[in-house]
């Protein structure tokens, strides 16, 4: 299915009055990873859930190279806090398939496939919530993969996870990456937007400063706003 | 005190000798009972999932009724039931009147509010949970329906258990709808509020012992088989 490009036509989110993100123009080509960079508050998220029609747009249109609810089946989304299923690791790896049509026997079949891919199998029968931090979050990826979207958003997947859990989510998304999967992920943590980004969008007070290839934005970056945030310093 | 040993005795003694009346009586009490029940949770479960998920207008009002109606008064129910199922009444040519049938009917328009109202809680919390992540994966309303209610099914137990004791324990409605006649709607209940009445304390305490028994036998049963409190914190 092609996606892409999509284009984000002055998109904005506002609630009660107060414009939280846009207007923003955007256009997003299908390869690689797209890291949404900024401080908290800066819109990220919110930018995230826009692309992916979880969030109601105030203004503007967003046009995918397809029809739109055909583009939202070949999406998936990760969130920061992940959200488990109560059900066992192997139901929560096969509810997406289920809801897809994908017979009991194969959704088995490749759940276990990629548990064993993201280190899980010894946990297929234990409860998804009593799972840790990042065996949750390695779930809720496998469980966003399984379906082998086109476009994979990620909310700050890293954010409470330690360095060893950071690195396996990383292997993970550089493996999918590889495979073609399309990334979007927001993140404040510079060192994984560097380790990760192809491209880069800075968003600052829910304003899109600056966009464009990574290696351009953290050796040149054009606006005061990024060279400081890239220097360490706090920026509003 | 000496009713109450006198009432121990004689139920140890009427379950022990497998009594064929109370036999019939508790069989019956549980088959009406367990009917309204199950035809209650039909219809308590989706609305309650309903009402949690969908938005429309009247949803607040919905809510606010269905949390008002938990306190409906056994008694003025089994009237209007008696008014539409009497002869004269609108559905009086079904002839359900002093049946089962007219029993199980009052017991589950007391018990569907009772059941909604908690099930609805309980869904209510656990949509929460779940709602970036259904919305994500463009699930149908149907299919967001469907999982809330296995993904909470433990939670539902308890309120499907609390409307079985809320209904297991109703004398007032069914003794109207049903009349107490024997061999045909007379159950636990309606039998101890007769035996009462005779005077017959012992009989009528050794019935409520058994009632009790009942009740906490089901509801052990229906724990051990819903596997409550054995997997973890889901």
């Amino acid at each position: 299915m092609q996606l892409f490009p999509m284009q984000a036509i002055a998109i904005e989110s506002r609630r009660r009055g107060q414009r939280l993100v846009g207007p923003i123009d955007l256009t997003l080509g299908g390869q690689g990873a797209t890291v949404v960079i900024g401080p908290n508050g800066a819109g990220k998220t919110t930018l995230l859930q826009l692309l992916h029609g979880t969030a109601r747009l105030s203004a503007g249109q967003i046009d995918w190279a397809c029809p739109t609810e055909e583009a939202r089946h070949h999406q998936a989304f990760v969130f920061q806090r992940p959200v488990m299923l109560r059900r066992t690791v192997l139901e929560n790896l096969t509810y997406p398939l289920r809801l897809r049509g994908v017979g009991k026997v194969r959704a088995r079949q490749m759940a276990e496939e990629w548990a064993t891919r993201v280190g899980l199998e010894p946990l297929l029968g234990r409860a998804a919530p009593v799972l840790s931090g990042g065996e949750q979050q390695k779930l809720a990826l496998a469980r966003a993969l399984i379906c082998q979207p086109t476009l994979l958003f990620l909310d700050e997947p890293c954010a409470a996870l330690d360095g060893r859990a950071t690195r396996e989510i990383e292997a993970i998304l550089q493996a999918a990456k590889s495979q073609g999967t399309r990334l979007i992920l927001s993140t404040h943590d510079l060192g994984q937007a560097r380790r990760l980004a192809d491209d880069v969008l800075f968003l600052l007070g829910g304003r899109l400063h600056e966009a464009g290839p990574a290696d351009t934005f953290f050796n040149q970056p054009e606006t005061e706003e990024a060279q400081a945030f890239l220097r360490g310093d706090i920026v509003e | 005190m000496v009713d109450i040993w006198s009432g121990i005795a004689q139920a140890f003694w009427l379950v022990f000798t497998l009594d064929a009346e109370l036999l019939e009586i508790a069989g019956r009490s549980l088959r009406v009972t367990l009917s309204a029940l199950l035809v209650a949770c039909l219809i308590a479960l989706p609305l309650a999932a309903l009402v949690a998920v969908k938005r429309f207008r009247a949803r607040r009002l919905v809510i606010a009724v269905l949390n008002a109606l938990m306190g409906l008064p056994p008694v003025v129910v089994g009237l209007i039931v008696y008014v539409v199922l009497s002869r004269s009444g609108p559905l009086g040519v079904m002839g359900l009147l002093f049946t089962p049938t007219a029993m199980i009917i009052a017991q589950v328009i007391i018990i569907v509010p009772l059941i909604a109202s908690i099930a609805h809680q309980s869904i209510r919390d656990l949509w929460e949970e779940y709602h970036d992540l259904l919305i994500s994966m463009n699930v149908t309303q149907g299919q967001k329906i469907q999982t809330l209610l296995w993904d909470s099914r433990r939670a539902l137990l308890t309120a499907a258990l609390a409307g079985f004791g809320r209904a297991i324990g109703e004398v007032g409605a069914i003794m109207i709808v049903g009349g107490n006649i024997d061999h045909a709607t007379r159950v636990l209940t309606t039998a101890i509020a007769l035996e009462t009445g005779k005077g017959e304390f012992a009989l009528a305490l050794a019935l409520g012992f058994v009632l009790i028994g009942l009740a906490v036998a089901v509801n052990l049963a229906i724990h051990w088989l819903g596997r409550t409190e054995r997997e973890g914190r889901w």
